[in-house]
């Protein structure tokens, strides 16, 4: 039953509520998938059996009751950065190995309410930091659609093991760019929603103005779905609005009328490919025909995002990251002479390279005499930032462009240049440093590697993004394909 | 501007990182690497331009002052690399001269 | 010789608003001697992934102290992370208030005079460390408990205004007072919801520059306070005239020792590297809110001492006792209410109450005081009726009654009495009737052991007249 691994949420429930098939076995079908393919895309860092037993008979339950809410017995994925009661949860990083948080986040639990049935952790770049999922501290992932290819990051499990079939959702996070990029690259839909539209209770934060949780899935649909389920108020996150939770609204009014804005500095983004360019171009056209118009629109500050970000972004992990000190979980170096040493030696051996590099450059930034000129100017080209997009949205209902200037590249090509890596989010991280929603869809391929559209739309306006990305999957009939895995 | 090995050691023991051999030089030529970049904002003239250090405008979210209950010791305690008679057991602490 | 050297100091005070959650999370505030690690959560252990919410009644109480002080409260006001990694600190920052805190500029009014306040602000408390060992054996480990971590904290902070030990002592002892008539906190330095850190510095008479200062940790109680704030004056009297230099640093205080000794080592200056707490959005405080605040501050301490004297005539010494505690000064206007007269009931709330802790109904006081001064009782007699009263909650008449406490003041009654006395002692009689008028003192010894309830003033009369 190998299709069961390629059903989108709506299809499933339709077999589900008419008990053609059990959430046990579409548990079972997503289980034999991963173990026959997980061994080479490596999506998952864990797996959680006595979860997905109790809650697909849960969901059987349930069924049998009548309950028709959409997202009961789906087989899910989890980021390792998001805590679930009990079950192993690392950040990617080898100095919370072992931790097992004592509490459940809200959104995961908001979804565990909803039905969903978890089936495994999901690999990522450690504590979020990466556009590869090659800085993991366990192993990398490999993208399902070329696996000597990367499936971006940070969120690259989740992305992956939606992608291969292994699950038909996923959690992830984006601080930059680490749902929609990875999305993009491995040929699925990702959803970055306006920062305080999901509470962040429960994410283990790499920079928390910026931090948001979204889903993955294989249809624009599937996506609003999951992403309803998690939004709304937190009393738990201060940062958490209590605006109505309206995502799904207009999703199928189509793009007919709707102006959507073609920034420049994005089409032209230096080192953007001729492949990736065509495919956005054909997307472009798809929703014109669809009946909408195409604007110009320009975002002047552009150039200055990436440099902003890699400011704002290390100097709050610089800061979240402080608590890792091996004294009330995760791992500790053992015996030292005093409680200094023993926390260089812990924080030295427990986190990796990149995570390392930027609690460097955020301590530094945040340090006396460089806050003004670093982090205090960073927070002001972020307030241009902001503007630019507030001028845009005067001009356009959306915005339209690549999510990544690239397709997925080869593991381990740019794992030398920090900086090459951190281009992969410069059409992405304006959207965290305004708060935007953002999300990626499939638009076609390029030497047979997956590009993704990515649509910005105003804060609190995700139903504005789902409706132009809805109507481009529907005009385009490009779908979310399930990755062959050879 | 590009680090010095000076800075790199105040800003690590600021940081709590252990240095290991090599890893000074490697922070000095990565970090001026990146700084580089992140000097171009040194071109913007922001003088008038207020700071944003949070993206949405949610203001006066507060708590009402009502107990819930917390973890049992042993929960707190349960990831805890080194724990004795219910305390977490840490290092000495140089302080007194 | 008045000494050559000014003391200047300030005073950062800690207090714990009475608040019955912590500062960001919902766990209930410990008491001392609760079991290490049981008043936690998974937010105050700062665990991977939780975030803080900001406690209602700790901001309240903070602005309405900020009120008492007459500070400045602007619009707008946010938290700030205080970084710095250490041990009893769960999360490797503290939430605190840095550049833009909840009121600023205020003053309190000390013996008449104000002790500038340059900010009142919120934060949040670490947890306890313990050390193994002790001075000669170093420790080789330290013992973290996190009850106290997350408890809320105001910070009081003063300019450099006082300028001796009973100052900074008195500014201490005026400030729980309004602390605690505010409802604020309830402020018991024992149990560390005050905690006084002075800033000590001396200079030159005349001089205008401020001295190297150093901070005093550790302190927990207003003589200690005191004996401190008294050690490091002449600690740094003597290096300066010594030909030597105050260092900066932080001092703490050793109780057994008394003396302070050097805490902080200089050879890593900390970099706190503050910024804007990203998980706490700021709060816009509106002037609605404030003025409902104000209006319901009771009246304060200074306040009140200066219309106790107006109102009932005390002496300022009197008015200044009772209007440092709020419950003294309730009970003392409402037994004058009752009809207790004004400086009778005084010596007994500043003479008998307050050392008993025990406090009697209004009622109840205005009774014994009208028992006394109408000289149905004696004074002896009414402690123990008084004590009786506050004991059992019966009226100081119901127990006089019942004992027949009541003193005889009838001189046929006492007659008798005084005649046996006289009988008794026949040599001091002598004596008295010899011009030696001491005698009569230990006559009059003699008859309030053999009847107690003899009205002293009728029986004295009375032994006058017979012996004359």
């Amino acid at each position: 039953m190998s299709d069961l691994t390629e059903l989108t949420i709506k299809e499933a429930g339709r077999l589900l509520r008419l008990q053609s098939i059990s959430a046990g076995e579409l548990v079972a079908a997503h289980v034999e998938r991963i173990e026959r393919i997980d061994r080479r895309v490596r999506a998952f860092l864990r797996f959680t059996p006595e979860l997905w037993e109790k809650q697909a008979d849960e969901a059987d339950a349930r069924i049998r009751r009548g309950d028709t809410a959409p997202l009961v017995g789906i087989p899910m994925a989890v980021k390792d950065v998001l805590c679930v009661r009990g079950v192993e949860t690392t950040a990617g990083s080898q100095i919370l190995s072992g931790f097992r948080p004592p509490y459940t986040g809200t959104a995961v639990s908001r979804l565990f309410a909803a039905g969903a049935v978890m089936l495994g952790v999901t690999n990522c770049d450690e504590f979020a930091m990466g556009s590869s999922t090659e800085n993991s501290g366990y192993h990398p992932t490999h993208n399902p659609w070329d696996l000597a290819r990367v499936p971006g990051g940070s969120s690259g499990g989740s992305a992956a093991a939606v992608a291969a079939g292994e699950a038909m959702i996923a959690l992830g996070t984006d601080t930059g760019g680490s749902i929609r990029q990875p999305a993009a690259l491995t040929g699925v839909v990702g959803m970055k929603p306006t920062y305080g539209r999901v509470s962040r209770y429960g994410l283990i934060a790499f920079a928390s103005s910026l931090d948001q949780i979204g889903p993955f899935a294989r249809s624009v649909e599937d996506a609003a779905i999951v992403l309803e389920a998690m939004a709304g108020h937190d009393p738990l996150d201060a940062t958490s609005s209590d605006r109505p939770n309206d995502v799904s609204r207009d999703l199928d009014a189509g793009v007919k009328g709707m102006r959507l804005g073609v920034p420049r500095e994005y089409y032209d983004v230096e080192g953007i490919e001729p492949g990736v360019k065509a495919a956005v171009d054909k997307a472009v056209k798809s929703l014109s025909d669809a009946g909408a118009e195409i604007v110009d629109v320009t975002l002047p500050h552009t150039d200055y995002g990436l440099a902003a970000y890699y400011i704002i972004a290390p100097a709050e992990c610089s800061s979240n990251l402080a608590r890792f000190d091996g004294v009330k979980y995760g791992m500790s170096s053992g015996d030292a002479q005093n409680i200094t040493e023993a926390y260089q030696r812990t924080r030295r051996k427990g986190f990796g390279t990149e995570v390392r590099r930027r609690v460097m450059l955020g301590t530094y930034a945040l340090s006396s005499g460089y806050y003004d000129a670093y982090y205090l100017k960073a927070q002001k080209v972020r307030t241009l930032i902001k503007r630019d997009f507030d001028a845009a949205f005067e001009n356009c209902d959306a915005i339209i462009s690549a999510t990544s200037p690239t397709v997925a590249f080869p593991l381990g090509s740019r794992t030398q240049n920090p900086l090459s890596m951190y281009l992969c989010d410069v059409l992405t991280l304006g959207g965290n440093l305004a708060g935007l929603p953002g999300i990626s869809v499939p638009c076609g391929m390029s030497e047979g590697l997956p590009v993704g559209l990515q649509v910005l739309a105003p804060q609190w306006r995700e139903g504005v993004a789902l409706r132009v990305a809805r109507a481009y999957e529907q005009a385009s009939g490009v779908k979310a394909e399930v990755a062959p895995v050879g | 501007m590009p680090l010095s090995r000076d800075e790199v050691r105040h800003v690590a023991m600021l940081a709590r990182l252990g240095l290991e051999p090599g890893d000074e030089e490697f922070y000095a030529e990565q970090l001026s690497g990146i700084l580089a970049h992140i000097d171009r904002l040194q071109q913007l003239n922001t003088e008038s331009i207020p700071p944003t250090a949070q993206v949405v405008e949610v203001a006066n979210t507060l708590r009402d002052d009502v107990p819930r209950p917390g973890l049992s010791q042993a929960d707190a305690l349960a990831n805890a690399p080194a724990a004795v008679n219910g305390f977490f057991r840490v290092p000495s602490i140089q302080e007194e001269a | 010789m008045a000494s050559p050297w000014e003391v200047v100091i300030g005073m950062e005070v800690h207090v714990q608003p009475r608040t019955r959650s912590k500062m960001f999370c919902g766990c209930a505030i410990g008491q001392l001697g609760d079991a290490p690690n049981s008043n936690v959560c998974e937010i105050c252990l700062g665990l991977p992934g939780v975030l803080p919410v900001i406690n209602k009644a700790a901001v309240e109480a903070c602005l309405k102290t900020a009120l008492a002080l007459h500070c400045e409260i602007p619009r707008h006001t946010k938290f700030d992370r205080k970084n710095y990694m250490y041990p009893d600190l769960p999360k490797g920052y503290q939430i605190s208030q840095y550049d833009l805190p909840m009121s600023v500029n205020g003053y309190l009014e000390l013996d008449g005079r104000q002790v500038r306040i340059r900010r009142v602000h919120l934060e949040e408390d670490t947890g306890k460390l313990i050390h193994a060992g002790d001075k000669l054996h170093k420790a080789h480990e330290s013992f973290v408990d996190l009850n106290r971590a997350g408890v809320p904290l105001m910070e009081i902070v003063s300019e450099p205004d006082l300028r001796s030990a009973d100052e900074a002592r008195d500014y201490a002892v005026a400030l729980r007072t309004l602390l605690r008539t505010i409802g604020a906190s309830e402020a018991e330095m024992e149990k560390g919801q005050l905690r006084a850190e002075p800033n000590i510095s001396i200079r030159r008479v005349g001089s205008t520059e401020l001295g190297v200062k150093t901070e005093l940790k550790n302190i927990n109680s207003f003589r200690a306070l005191h004996r401190a704030i008294l050690y490091e004056v002449a600690r740094q009297t003597e290096v300066l005239e010594s030909g030597g230099r105050v260092e900066q640093e932080t001092r703490g205080w050793s109780e057994a020792e008394q003396r302070t000794f050097s805490q902080r080592s200089k050879e890593f200056a900390e970099d706190y590297r503050y910024f804007p707490e990203p998980d706490l959005p700021p709060l816009e405080l509106d002037a609605a809110w404030i003025d409902e605040l104000r209006r319901a501050l009771p009246e304060l301490p200074g306040a009140r001492r200066a219309r106790l004297v107006a109102q009932y005539g005390l002496p300022a010494a009197d008015a200044v006792l009772i209007a440092a505690d709020r419950e003294l000064a309730d009970l003392f206007e409402a037994a004058a209410a009752a009809g207790a007269e004004a400086k009778p009931a005084a010596n007994w709330i500043i003479g008998d109450v307050a050392p008993a802790g025990k406090i009697p109904t209004p009622e109840h006081l205005a009774d014994l005081v009208k028992l006394v001064t109408s000289g149905s009782i004696t004074r002896d007699q009414g402690r123990e009726v008084l004590m009786e009263s506050v004991e059992t909650g019966r009226s100081p008449s119901d127990i006089v009654r019942e004992h027949g406490f009541a003193q005889v003041s009838d001189e046929s009654a006492l007659q008798a009495e005084v005649q046996a006395v006289m009988a008794a002692n026949p040599r001091a009689v002598e004596d008295y009737r010899a011009g030696k008028k001491q005698a009569m003192q230990s006559l009059m010894a003699e008859l309030r052991k053999r009847s107690p309830q003899a009205n002293p003033k009728v029986a004295s009369e009375l032994l006058i007249r017979l012996l004359g």
